[in-house]
């Protein structure tokens, strides 16, 4: 019989953090904007420049450790990373080895139905490098140095996971912790997220590790479900053949899917380390961890738990909604403005979920407020406008945000409540449609069903079809 | 007038009286410079146009009286390591000869801002590795009261530009000693202030735990003036410590009495110059007249100093210089092939060989399975060193101690023997190792007619004392100034006829 294998894996996750600045100099962090725009002496290496530290880093990476159940170092220091690379102006990268800000924390995933606590070893902040281009075609790679210097943590966790669905549910709840704290937005595919993988294989029921790789270049879930799956089996089919794994980091190509080694454990980089005497030590206090607690925001668990209670929101509702911290947030506000959470729910479970899927979006991409969909609750519930229309109009308010009240008014959309007209419609229908009143008479209750649509066709769709519906049988 | 002969208080006590024009100050300097420099050699860049333009503009505010200040409108020289907008700052190496900073160091905007106008950079130890100034990749400079010896380093350039008359004052940097030591050499006065008391940003790192910005001038009041004047907490730079005052001129005062000073007996062992000592022990017997309680004791440690800073100024140094690469600015070789080979060469070509040992050094003793060995090791050491000056300080007010185990050098003496080089600042890398303020003060002159330097270390953040130690000793003395600046032509003269009488 084929002998079972166990993977063990490990995450290395880069997260960048969501300050307006950078780490070390007051450089907007903004992505996206011409080259070496967002530069200044310091995040470019100029001679003679110092950095100094943005508080704002440090209470990010706090309130993270915090909410990942880590110890939080009183005394914490940088230190400088050495290595030539021209993405790195200065030639080292100021991060943290000898006494990273938290340690010793875990989260708790589900994954395969099991709850399973993933401990992490460590995290630490750091400044992100630049960004190298290479022009192919001149034979000159050119730098961009607007990332240089925006903040990052790196979480490390330790080898606590066996397979592909407890790594993806450990990256979604940290995405989803520091999402919530307004950390960072977690990009996978901006950058702003971004997963190494420690990997190793085992025969299933050893203690001992195997030897490990570490795979990088990994920028979607979907990569990483594939890498991992793809180093699995390349690990096991070394083993069977009676060869060794070399301790290397391999880098990950999602077109082709397949790794590659970058570099061996021999040619690994003597980095240097040493303490940056640029940067004093950061001493935090308790009272400082304190003000940090006491400013945490609720977390997703504790989101879900308020929804079903507060709003009786059903449990599978309540983790959709709070699953994102975006929609949550829309949510929340929706309900406070109209007093109706359950009507808000609904809009978000079925129209948003069905629009978002349509179009492939994620949720973080709605783009409506509260304030209108707030306001088409209220039209909807006043019956001033019908099921129909209201779906008509959300999913414009989906598209374009448009504010309801002013659209429908424009639209002429809103329901007609005049008995008066209405009667004069009726009565027209029922004239001209003599068939169908003898048919209803002579007890075809379905000829009814004609006439409340040749009534609402009348009515160019603005009645209310309980109301016709009850005119038509008085009337007939 | 003798411009040139006064001191910076005096030339800016002149210029508000209107005796003297900022313009008139600068052309007097840069007179001098013409005369001197192509002997002397302290400057890498001089900025003869520029210098004139900002000392009309300085006049100008001195004159609305929106200047007022004791520095208003005398000219300055600033170390080729500071960091002066659109002007060279080369740190005497090859590989920055062109680079224009795009900023200007704070200590020498506190400088402007006090009404100063530079008028050029001064040449150096190639990136401050060095005693000498013989490491710069530009030409030794040579030291004004004897031309055939070195003014000391690494701010040799400043410290011979004060002694020569080419500036009444200087910018100089402090790492190990590079700011006492040539002041000795010079016969000039030089303050390396507690660390965190001068801004370090623009200053180009060398060894970033010990750097210090200080000023360099004829006397102990213009030291303390200036000094006034450039220090500041300073939010740009992480190490800057927020002082109670900035004034130092108020410890201008003569009179030692109940001064308590200590003096290290294992700093006048063997090693140090016979006459060297003499003259310190007869300075420290002046200060006793004058009501000062000296008393020897044993600092210990003190083989442990050398040792400890080359392994920790090193290390730094080694990530420091990193940066220059050829990618982004500096010198880049011409001929490459592909990334590695272009910062092979670049660096290569770039660095000269002290730079190039303590670069190899410093990441030696980095790396890994080292780190704890040396790099940790000498932590320990220069924590230990701090102690050690505790326990000094608990009983003294200052300590005094040579500047230098001898006088000035002859050029070239030092460069065939790097140890020996490395071995000459045993008494002023502890300050440096501590974080302590030393000034240097002149004490007279050896048989050869080479000054000789005493130097004066404080507590952290006690400046004044020392400065009112060295005050009040200067008062008992009077100013001498090389004889070869005004006799240069005669000397030469001589020079020539000397060799033609070996012919």
């Amino acid at each position: 019989m084929a002998k079972q294998y166990e993977t063990v894996i490990g995450l290395e996750v880069h997260v960048e953090l969501a300050t307006k600045t950078k780490i070390f100099c007051s450089c907007s962090t903004e992505f996206g904007k011409a080259p070496n725009t967002h530069t200044c002496p310091v995040c470019t290496g100029m001679p003679g420049s110092l950095p100094v530290l943005n508080k704002q880093v440090v209470e990010y990476a706090m309130a993270i450790g915090l909410a990942t159940n880590c110890e939080i170092s009183k005394i914490c220091k940088f230190d400088r990373k050495n290595y030539f690379y021209p993405d790195n102006p200065q030639n080292y990268q100021i991060s943290q080895l000898y006494l990273p800000i938290a340690r010793n924390g875990y989260v708790e995933i589900e994954a395969g139905g099991r709850k399973k606590k993933v401990r992490i070893h460590e995290m630490h902040m750091e400044e992100d490098a630049g960004k190298l281009i290479h022009d192919e075609w001149d034979d000159t790679s050119l730098v961009d140095y607007n990332r240089s210097g925006v903040p990052l943590v790196e979480i490390v966790s330790e080898p606590d996971m066996r397979s592909v669905d407890e790594v993806i549910a450990y990256l979604e709840k940290l995405r989803m912790i520091i999402q919530y704290l307004g950390a960072s937005d977690c990009k996978l595919q901006e950058g702003s997220m971004r997963a190494d993988v420690n990997l190793s294989v085992r025969e299933a029921g050893t203690e001992e590790f195997g030897t490990r790789t570490e795979m990088k270049n990994l920028n979607s879930f979907k990569a990483i479900a594939r890498a991992i799956e793809g180093e699995r089996e390349r690990q096991i089919e070394l083993i069977e053949e009676g060869k060794a794994v070399v301790q290397e980091t391999r880098r990950w190509d999602d077109n082709k899917e397949s790794s590659h080694a970058m570099r061996s454990k021999e040619d690994a980089q003597d980095y240097r380390y040493f303490p940056e005497p640029d940067l004093v030590p950061i001493v935090i206090s308790d009272e400082w961890i304190g003000q940090i607690r006491a400013r945490q925001p609720e977390l997703q668990t504790e989101k879900l738990e308020r929804y079903k209670k507060e709003f009786d929101i059903p449990e599978y509702d309540a983790k959709i909604i709070t699953g994102s911290k975006h929609m949550a947030d829309i949510f929340e506000a929706a309900s406070a403005i109209c007093g109706k959470p359950k009507k808000v729910s609904n809009w978000l479970m079925v129209e948003t979920l069905r629009l978002l899927k349509d179009q492939g979006m994620e949720p973080e991409e709605i783009s409506f407020s509260p304030e209108n969909l707030a306001k088409l609750v209220d039209l909807t519930e006043s019956r001033a406008i019908n099921s129909s229309v209201a779906k008509e109009v959300f999913e414009k308010i989906f598209a374009q945000d448009i504010d309801p009240e002013i659209y429908v008014e424009e639209h002429g959309l809103k329901t007609v409540n005049d008995e008066g007209a209405l009667e004069e419609v009726i009565r027209k229908v029922i004239a001209d449609n003599p068939k169908a009143a003898e048919d209803y008479h002579s007890g075809k209750e379905k000829a009814l069903g004609a006439l409340v649509g040749q009534t609402m066709k009348a009515m160019k769709g603005k009645a209310d079809p309980g109301l016709v519906n009850r005119k038509l049988r008085e009337m007939i | 007038m003798d411009i040139t002969g006064l001191t910076a208080v005096e030339l800016g006590k002149k210029i508000k009286a209107k005796e003297i024009s900022a313009v008139d100050a600068v052309k007097a300097s840069l007179d001098q410079i013409e005369r001197v420099e192509k002997d002397v050699h302290s400057f890498v860049t001089i900025d003869w146009e520029g210098a004139l333009k900002r000392a009309e503009e300085v006049q100008k505010r001195i004159d609305d009286g929106s200047l007022t200040g004791p520095l208003a409108g005398v000219p300055a020289a600033v170390k080729d390591n500071i960091c002066t907008k659109d002007m060279l700052t080369t740190c005497s190496s090859r590989i920055l000869e062109n680079y224009k900073p795009t900023f200007t160091a704070e200590a020498v905007r506190n400088l402007e801002k006090a009404g100063a106008v530079i008028i050029g950079k001064t040449n150096m130890d190639e990136f401050a590795m060095g005693s000498t100034t013989e490491t710069s990749y530009f030409g030794v400079t040579r030291n004004p009261w004897n031309l055939k010896h070195v003014p000391g380093g690494s701010s040799g350039g400043s410290c011979a530009a004060v002694a020569a008359q080419e500036c009444p004052y200087a910018l100089g940097s402090d790492t190990g000693g590079s700011i006492r030591q040539p002041s000795a050499f010079c016969g000039v006065v030089g303050i390396k202030p507690t660390y965190g008391t001068v801004s370090r940003y623009g200053l180009i790192a060398y060894g970033s735990s010990l750097d210090q910005i200080g000023p360099i001038a004829k006397d102990v009041t213009d030291c303390a003036a200036i000094l006034t004047a450039i220090a500041s907490h300073d939010p740009k730079d992480s190490t800057s410590i927020e002082r109670k005052g900035y004034d130092f001129t108020s410890a201008l005062i003569n009179d030692a009495a109940g001064m308590r000073i200590g003096i290290p007996k294992d700093y006048f062992t063997e090693g140090l110059d016979a006459e060297v000592k003499e003259k310190i022990l007869a300075a420290v017997r002046v200060l006793e007249e004058r009501g000062a309680a000296v008393e020897e004791f044993d600092l210990s440690l003190v083989q442990y100093a050398i040792p400890a800073y080359y392994v920790i100024a090193s290390a730094e140094a080694s990530s420091n210089l990193s940066r220059f690469d050829g990618v982004k600015y500096g010198y880049r070789t011409e001929d490459y092939e592909g990334l590695h080979n272009m910062y092979k060469k670049t660096r290569s070509e770039g660095f000269g060989a002290e730079v190039k040992r303590r670069i190899m050094l410093g990441s030696f003793v980095l790396s890994s399975g080292y780190y704890d060995a040396y790099y940790l090791k000498a932590l320990r050491t220069k924590a230990l060193i701090k102690q050690a000056f505790d326990r000094a300080f608990d009983k003294y007010d200052v300590i005094i101690a040579p500047a230098s185990p001898t006088t000035a050098l002859k050029l070239g003496h030092s460069l065939s023997d790097p140890m020996k080089m490395y071995l000459g600042d045993i008494y002023t890398v502890s300050a440096n190792l501590a974080g302590l303020p030393g000034i240097s003060v002149p004490v007279g002159t050896d048989s050869k007619g080479l000054p000789i330097g005493m130097q004066i270390i404080g507590n952290c953040f006690e400046e004044k004392k020392i400065i009112r130690a060295a005050y009040t000793l200067e008062q008992t003395r009077t100013y001498e100034r090389p004889k070869l600046v005004k006799d240069l032509a005669e000397m030469k003269r001589k020079e020539a006829e000397n060799n033609g009488k070996a012919i």
